[in-house]
């Protein structure tokens, strides 16, 4: 009945993480850079999650927004729209956060090699999306043709300027974007992010499209990638619950039998399209 | 399996006993509730508080392996702020555990076991002996007999069955039996003891199937997957209060929250985790204000797709024990698995 041998030490029992370096986004969004304090690097893959702890506000999810790194850095993301996230947003250099995990499972690195990729981001689903993209662009000769559609509601809320400046420069991966809604100085597509689908062509059999956005945004991206005939079993969302354990217990994240935080929250579409509540 | 009895006048020696050498919880009276005499867990101080003529508690015996509120951490805020791991187990026994409810139990075992190994659930459990004890009498919400809960033959450090002048002991396990060579008046049972708790168990088993599912439980899966356009849903959910008793009573319902508490001096606090429910309206609700299961239909759905599906891999059973709880507590009276399951197979003939 008792599995004795892994019961050293609670699992909600965060480590220190220290606050190294915190980059304004937009007006809701923030990047912090952190390092556990024990000085050993997190271990997680792009796509996994971890659990985030201001002692005396409480815990949420959050998902690691850069691959791993050999200065044992990570970097996540953070709008500024819980209790969580806006004690998280006071916060400077030097601060210390709990951490637990990493939790979940990853992007298809492996899966993915030798293949075309297509990522389709929407919103902050770039924030998870960022850790793959930036993963795949590090190894950058291990994949086939390499496609970024980002769609952000308006200009001021597209993030990683930077970021997004150089894919608009690089030669070997395209890059389309667009907005929602314009202002005075966007000169790109202005629709909602399926409207980049016709600007592409992909070779359906060996192309893995990876999708990231909210809720509303998959089910029309899926309609898409259908039509371009993309399988299924080639398509990998991340999706959102509240995950308040990690542990596969305290049951916030279910989708049906699926537990998001242990099962996902990368999940292949033809595992879970038939799943009531999960798109 | 080894089979001892006690005398029915020698049964206050043992509780008295135990009560001297352990902290005893049990099954005690209180009073009337709406659906007859209620009964609840409680600390037993001495013999005649115990009561083994009970026909189903109030509340499961659950909140003594994963208690309403618990601490999971504490810390100090502040520059120099720690963290703990907060881990508690007290050994005692519980007296007078029915089958249905060390059904939950074991299902509960394996849950918390499994995967990531919860070391409060854990450590809490392994200091707890259960005496168990065959139902006398059957609440009239409850249907463990079609639910493979209507005895156990694992589960339990001693199992009683009431044979009228003494009760027939099966001792579980080594714990259990050394319990009873040290303070009962026990003795080895003929087989004419275990002939007599086999007819015994035969009759309750009759006496639950007044109120029975129309068909095999394992069935559920199959029934519930052909389910999913059932008018039913919505007809029962449109009455639900999103109140939740029904989760709260239920001895195989496990979800829970878990926040932050600050202590008024702003400098200690603590992490605790309490029961939740999925049918409360925020359940499924993330920071951005999405709800995945924001209407009432979706919410009473999910629990009983999980007792009937969801779960039933991962336990090769379901999880339900037929206890009846949800039905008997629920105010609308719509929580029946019994009315629902039974509806379904109806509907889908």
């Amino acid at each position: 009945m008792m599995n004795q041998p892994t019961l050293d030490g609670s699992p909600y029992l965060p480590k220190w993480a220290e606050i190294s370096r915190i980059e304004k986004l937009t007006e809701s969004e923030k990047l912090f850079q952190l390092r556990l304090s024990n000085g050993k690097p997190l271990g997680h893959k792009p796509g996994q999650f971890v659990e985030v702890s201001v002692m005396g506000i409480g815990e949420a999810p959050i998902s690691i927004s850069s691959p791993p790194i050999n200065d044992n850095s990570f970097e996540l993301a953070v709008r500024k729209v819980g209790n969580l996230t806006n004690a998280m947003h006071g916060l400077g250099v030097g601060d210390k956060l709990g951490i637990r995990g990493p939790f979940g499972t990853n992007f298809p690195t492996e899966e993915a090699k030798g293949k075309d990729i297509l990522f389709v981001a929407g919103g902050i689903g770039l924030v998870p999306l960022r850790s793959f993209i930036k993963f795949v662009l590090e190894h950058r000769k291990d994949y086939g043709e390499v496609t970024i559609l980002f769609g952000a509601r308006n200009p001021s809320e597209q993030l990683f300027l930077n970021e997004l400046e150089e894919w608009r420069g690089r030669k070997d991966i395209r890059y389309l974007e667009t907005v929602d809604r314009a202002d005075g100085n966007w000169k790109g597509n202005v629709g909602v992010i399926t409207t980049l689908f016709s600007k592409v062509h992909v070779e359906p059999s060996k192309t893995i499209c990876v999708v990231v956005g909210p809720p509303v945004m998959y089910r029309f991206v899926i309609m898409e990638t259908k039509a371009k005939g993309i399988p299924d079993t080639q398509i990998f969302l991340s999706l959102e619950r509240r995950m308040k354990c990690g542990l596969g217990k305290c049951g916030h994240c279910q989708i049906n039998n699926i537990y998001v935080c242990q099962d996902g929250p990368v999940l292949r579409y033809s595992d879970i399209f038939g799943l009531e509540e999960a798109l | 399996m080894e089979l001892q009895k006690i005398d029915k006048h020698d049964l206050g020696l043992f509780v008295q006993n135990l009560i001297n050498n352990f902290q005893v919880e049990g099954v005690k009276k209180k009073g009337q509730s709406v659906y007859g005499k209620s009964f609840f867990y409680g600390s037993i101080t001495a013999p005649d508080e115990l009561c083994l003529d009970f026909d189903c508690t109030t509340m499961p015996p659950k909140k003594y392996f994963f208690p309403p509120k618990e601490e999971l951490l504490k810390f100090t805020i502040g520059p120099k702020s720690e963290v703990a791991e907060v881990i508690e187990s007290k050994p005692f026994i519980i007296f007078g555990v029915h089958p249905y409810d060390l059904k939950a139990v074991g299902q509960m075992d394996k849950i918390w076991g499994e995967g990531n190994p919860d070391p409060n659930y854990l450590r809490r459990r392994e200091g707890i002996l259960l005496i168990g004890v065959d139902p006398t009498r059957v609440s009239p919400r409850s249907f463990w007999g079609s639910m493979e809960a209507a005895s156990v033959s694992s589960g339990f450090d001693l199992m009683l069955t009431d044979l009228g002048e003494s009760y027939l002991v099966e001792v579980g396990t080594d714990k259990g039996g050394n319990l009873l060579k040290k303070y009962a008046k026990a003795r080895p049972a003929t087989k004419e003891d275990e002939r007599k708790r086999m007819e015994f168990r035969s009759k309750m088993l009759d006496m639950c199937k007044k109120k029975a599912l129309t068909f095999p439980m394992r069935e559920l899966p199959s029934l519930l997957n052909n389910s999913h356009g059932s008018s039913l849903w919505d007809e029962k959910a449109s009455k639900c209060l999103s109140c939740g008793t029904c989760n709260i009573v239920c001895p195989t319902c496990y979800c829970f929250d878990v926040w932050d508490n600050v202590e008024l001096d702003l400098t200690h606090g603590q992490r605790l985790r309490r029961w939740d429910g999925c049918l409360f309206s925020d359940f499924a609700k993330v920071a951005t204000g999405e709800n995945f299961r924001e209407n009432r239909t979706a919410r009473y759905q999910h629990r009983f797709y999980r007792k009937g599906q969801y779960l039933f891999p991962k336990l090769n059973d379901a999880a339900c024990v037929g206890c009846g709880r949800c039905a008997a507590y629920c105010l609308p009276d719509i929580a029946d698995p019994v009315d629902v399951f039974n509806r379904l197979k109806e509907d889908v003939k």
